[in-house]
């Protein structure tokens, strides 16, 4: 018997979605702008909601498992939902047409995201994340008559459907062998196995390849930069955490649970793509001189940092065979530098929006002087740059710590050093920048207007980046329940 | 000042945690008033600073020198960490306290912040910004003094680090040469990175630490217990050099000094005061810290080297002192090369230099904040630091010129002011250590000492006593409120010249036990 309330907050996310949609068509034109305060009251009271509601159980005969990893990030996307929802109001208005299905589609990406957190076997995956990559493809070509925009449309598109064709085809390698598509089911087939096939490494490698192009792993990040450069600038933050978060979850749950018992096989792939991707994110953001593509090849590095954390989260003892000895401490910083990275990415966006949205210009020289012209922005940028640099009091500073010291905990004390050598370069274009906004002037000293609105989430993101960073302690205490429900240990019986 | 005394002592588990708090508290403060009003934001940073300074000369006035140990302790639960040692069971804690060591740190810190506000007075532009990461730079400097524990150490060593790249690049001035010329944003830069770099191996270092440990707790004093059956001497030996080198980029350690004297030639006065006064400190203090109470046969294996390294620096920096035609970069060399001193002592591993290295190291802080001050008041007058230039400064300059004469005699260690207690002790304990190496070492270190005087006496006849030349006939003498912040500073030099008894009983009890942990200890 099917328990639908499990759904409820799915339901309602639709619901939205279809209701912006409907009341689009009723509005006059200059009433359309509230479709955004529409968007964000009814994120906002879902997630109130989803707080509340019943979050243990399953459904379809265990194709959807919810549990509290579900609940953390459907927590997590809604509240990046509404930031977006409302980061997107000022830029909607003035640069796109068609409000009501920008935010339409956008609540049905969400939808996407939160069902793909819950998903528990292949094909329901696939189906999920297919969900969040079509409302994607709209979304970043938005702007239909920016050739940019539909340049990275296009790329977007080709690339995300080649993927997606990568990830069905190991999908189905692995049912021929395994004979099931279900996590739990194909933990215990690996363990009956007498030996990896070469057809399944065939289509795990597949399926990894699937995975990093949502990630943006190298080599599969060539998309990441220009795509980031050509959509609407919400939609990049929005793509840039919504996305790579919902891609991580399927990851968590899909390694904790369905490839753990053979977790040894598949690990150095995994530390190599982490290894390559941060060291490639990284050094590539130093010759950046466009904002939004330093901000694509900074989230590529901070990519990196979370495979590496992927890679730990089933340790190899000596004789080959797994341990689960800090899984927790590595999940817990995985899902704690996801959340860190997700608010100071937003953090950042935004302030490249409002400056966007006043002067036109994206490029990192744009920035000149704007301590001066806009000191809240101005502070909110760098303290945001400062926290993915890694620096104290930021929430930057604590997730790297404790994810870097988990991994590091795990054996991989090399890839932690080369970690954090590469948050040292990552330094340097964090630096460039905070130097454009305090040190150089610009020609053009004319003060920048902020919204109220618009202050308010600045100051709010501000505040969690600082709290957060201070004060983790209740924050982790959900992440450790979330963990608790995918790293168990009657898993560790299969070994 | 009785009756603060007496609420104080109503507070004392919490007067570290203010501390740390209030110049966090003056930050946030100032983020509030607005930039417009100059008299609030400059009541509200001496207010601050002076309460803080109150609190740091209180906890080492009242701290007991014979009972040694950590005093003031007060451990705040912050983090649970789950892991094979019992979900739950174990935290991350904020673990305060002061030993021997901490204290004249934390007064050397607090003398340091309320002379550099009052020297800072006329910073014109963005003076708010100025002190918000003024005041959060000095929060981290203290919470590295005062805590035991391995997460919150590195991460007020790293807030301390934050500031500088704006303060310098901000704030600061370029420096012309001949031919070309070092440009605030590259000496910030320069800074930054260098000691970010530093970081990065102790980051490696702590991690290493934390799990072979596998108590599951950063506190210092936990693993201290158990480092002699976790701690293997080949993981020491490895790791012990990550902790000295990555420190030792912030002691300005030769060959990976030279970030110091373009960092502390670029940076406004009160922060070359604090940077070079305080933060170079840190440095040392690491070692002593976390290297030496952690890996004590780490220590014993590399300190060999250390002492070596500390010779350099001390005639390297000499040297290179004595070529400079930049007043200051002359001070930003000999405080290179009298930090070869403090990383001397260090390498002793004996009574006397370990406790001379400390003293060196308050001394050493006290001295160049003059030195910096000093420069900084005559940059201010004459708008030129050029040694060519500078002539015969102390017809219309006498108060600047003798407090500029006080901190280079103490520097070239003249008897009855600071620096000669403390290089004094230094040298002893280097001619005790190390057989024909100690004699040689600790030879070589009193020539840095003449060379120092050779520097300082030229330096002083050239720019401050001779004929003045015509251009600097309309100079101005320092104000009361340059006077009142330097005068602090010369008090102290001479206080611990004269009677430096209650400075070395507090440091020894601070070093005896870091000492008796080393097993060839001498």
């Amino acid at each position: 018997m099917n328990d639908f309330a499990l759904l409820i907050p799915e339901f309602l996310v639709a619901g939205l979605a279809f209701f912006i949609l409907a009341l689009d068509l009723f509005l006059k034109e200059n009433w359309k702008q509230y479709l955004a305060w529409v968007g964000f009251v009814g994120v906002v009271a879902i997630l109130v909601i989803s707080l509340f509601v019943e979050s243990e159980g399953q459904l379809y005969d265990g194709l959807l498992e919810f549990d509290e990893f579900t609940k953390f990030f459907r927590i997590f996307f809604l509240v990046i939902a509404a930031v977006a929802v409302v980061i997107s109001r000022e830029y909607v208005e003035s640069k796109l047409k068609y409000p009501g299905e920008y935010y339409g589609i956008l609540l049905f990406t969400l939808l996407g995201a939160m069902l793909l957190a819950s998903s528990a076997e292949l094909l329901t995956a696939y189906i999920n994340l297919e969900l969040l990559s079509f409302g994607l493809y709209v979304l970043v070509g938005y702007e239909r008559y920016n050739a940019k925009s539909n340049e990275a449309a296009v790329k977007y598109i080709l690339l995300g459907a080649f993927s997606s064709a990568l990830i069905l085809f190991g999908i189905s390698q692995i049912y021929g062998i395994l004979g099931t598509t279900r996590f739990d089911e194909m933990s215990v087939a690996f363990s009956a196995l007498p030996s990896i096939y070469p057809g399944l490494a065939v289509g795990f490698v597949l399926i990894v390849s699937g995975l990093g192009f949502k990630l943006a792993a190298v080599p599969f990040h060539m998309w990441a930069p220009d795509v980031y450069e050509g959509a609407p600038l919400p939609i990049t933050a929005w793509l840039s955490v919504a996305s790579k978060a919902a891609a991580l979850a399927l990851a968590m749950r899909l390694f904790a649970e369905g490839f753990f018992t053979v977790f040894g096989e598949w690990q150095p792939i995994i530390i190599v793509i982490a290894a390559s991707t941060m060291v490639v994110g990284n050094l590539l953001a130093l010759v950046q001189k466009n904002m939004k593509r330093l901000l694509a090849y900074s989230s590529i590095g901070h990519m990196g940092y979370l495979l590496m954390g992927l890679a730990a989260l089933v340790p190899i003892v000596g004789d080959g065979t797994t341990t689960e000895k800090f899984s927790n401490l590595v999940s817990n910083g995985l899902l704690f530098h996801m959340v860190s990275y997700g608010f100071t990415s937003m953090a950042a966006f935004l302030c490249v929006i409002v400056v966007y949205n006043k002067t036109g210009r994206d490029d990192i020289s744009g920035l000149a002087g704007l301590s001066k012209r806009q000191p809240l922005v101005s502070l909110v940028l760098v303290s945001a740059l400062f926290s993915m640099a890694g620096l104290p009091v930021f929430v930057g500073f604590a997730s790297k710590f404790y994810l870097f010291n988990a991994v590091g905990g795990q054996g991989l004390l090399w890839l932690v050093g080369l970690a954090i050598v590469m948050s040292l370069i990552s330094l340097y274009y964090y630096l460039m920048v905070a130097r454009q906004l305090y040190i150089e002037s610009s020609e053009d000293g004319s003060p920048i207007s902020v919204s109220f609105p618009t202050k308010v989430v600045l100051g709010g993101l501000f505040g969690v980046m600082i709290v957060l960073g201070v004060y983790p302690a209740p924050l982790m205490a959900a992440i450790q329940r979330a963990t608790d429900a995918i790293v168990s240990g009657n898993l560790l019986s299969l070994v | 000042m009785v009756g603060v005394l007496v609420v104080l002592e109503g507070m004392d588990s919490f007067v570290l945690l203010c501390l740390l708090g209030l110049p966090m508290l003056g930050a946030v403060i100032l983020l509030f008033v607005p930039a417009g009003a100059l008299k609030v934001v400059k009541v509200v940073a001496v207010t601050v600073s002076f309460v803080v300074a109150v609190l740091a000369i209180y906890i080492f006035v009242s701290f007991d020198e014979t009972a040694g140990a950590v005093q003031f302790q007060k451990i705040y639960r912050w983090l649970p960490l789950p892991g094979p040692w019992g979900a739950g069971d174990n935290a991350i804690t904020l673990s305060l306290g002061v030993d021997g060591v901490g204290a004249t740190m934390v007064l050397l810190t607090g003398i340091v912040m309320l002379t550099g506000t009052l020297i800072s007075w006329n910073v014109s532009e963005a003076t708010k910004d100025f002190f918000i990461l003024y005041f959060v730079l000095l929060a981290g400097v203290f919470g590295v003094f005062i805590t035991f524990d391995l997460f919150f150490f590195f991460l007020f060593y790293e807030l301390s680090v934050l500031p500088m790249y704006l303060l310098i690049g901000k704030w600061g001035s370029t420096s012309q040469f001949k031919g070309f010329a070092r440009t605030k944003e590259y000496s910030a830069m320069k800074l930054t990175l260098v000691l970010v770099a530093g970081s990065v191996l102790i980051w490696i270092a702590i991690i290493a630490i934390f799990f072979q440990a596998g108590i599951g707790t950063f506190s210092i004093l936990e693993i201290q217990e158990v480092s002699n059956s976790a701690f293997s001497p080949t993981f020491q030996n490895i790791f012990f050099p990550l902790l000295m080198v990555g420190f030792g980029i912030l002691a300005g350690l030769w060959p990976f000094h030279t970030w110091s004297p373009d960092g502390h030639v670029a940076a406004p006065t009160a922060v070359s005061m604090v940077h070079a006064g305080v933060l170079m400190k840190l440095g040392a203090f690491g070692i002593i810290r976390v290297g030496l109470v952690l890996m004590p046969i780490g220590a014993e294996t590399w300190m060999p080297l250390l002492i070596v390294l500390g010779a350099v620096n001390v005639i390297y920096g000499a040297v290179s002192a004595m070529g400079q035609t930049d007043l200051k970069y002359v001070i930003g060399y000999s405080s290179v090369s009298h930090m070869g001193y403090v990383l001397m002592g260090i390498a002793t591993l004996n009574v006397l230099g370990m406790s001379g290295a400390v003293l060196q190291m308050f001394s050493h802080g006290i001295m160049t904040a003059l030195f910096f001050a000093v420069a900084g008041m005559i940059y201010d007058r004459t708008h030129t630091r050029d040694t060519l230039v500078l002539e015969g400064m102390a017809k219309r300059m006498g108060v600047i010129s003798v407090l500029f004469t006080v901190a280079g005699l103490t520097s070239l260690g003249l008897p009855g002011m600071s620096g000669f207690v403390a290089e004094l002790l230094v040298f002893l304990g280097v001619f005790q250590s190390y057989g024909i190496l100690g004699t040689v070492l600790g030879s070589l270190a009193v020539v840095g000492a003449a060379l120092t005087a050779i520097y300082i006496l030229r330096l002083l006849s050239k720019v401050f006593f001779g004929p003045t030349p015509a251009m600097w006939e309309s100079q101005t003498d320092s104000g009361s409120r340059e006077l009142l912040a330097a005068g602090i500073l010369v008090a102290i030099i001479f206080s611990v010249g004269l009677w430096p008894f209650p400075y070395i009983e507090v440091i020894e009890s601070g070093v005896n036990p870091i000492l008796a942990m080393i097993p060839g200890a001498r």
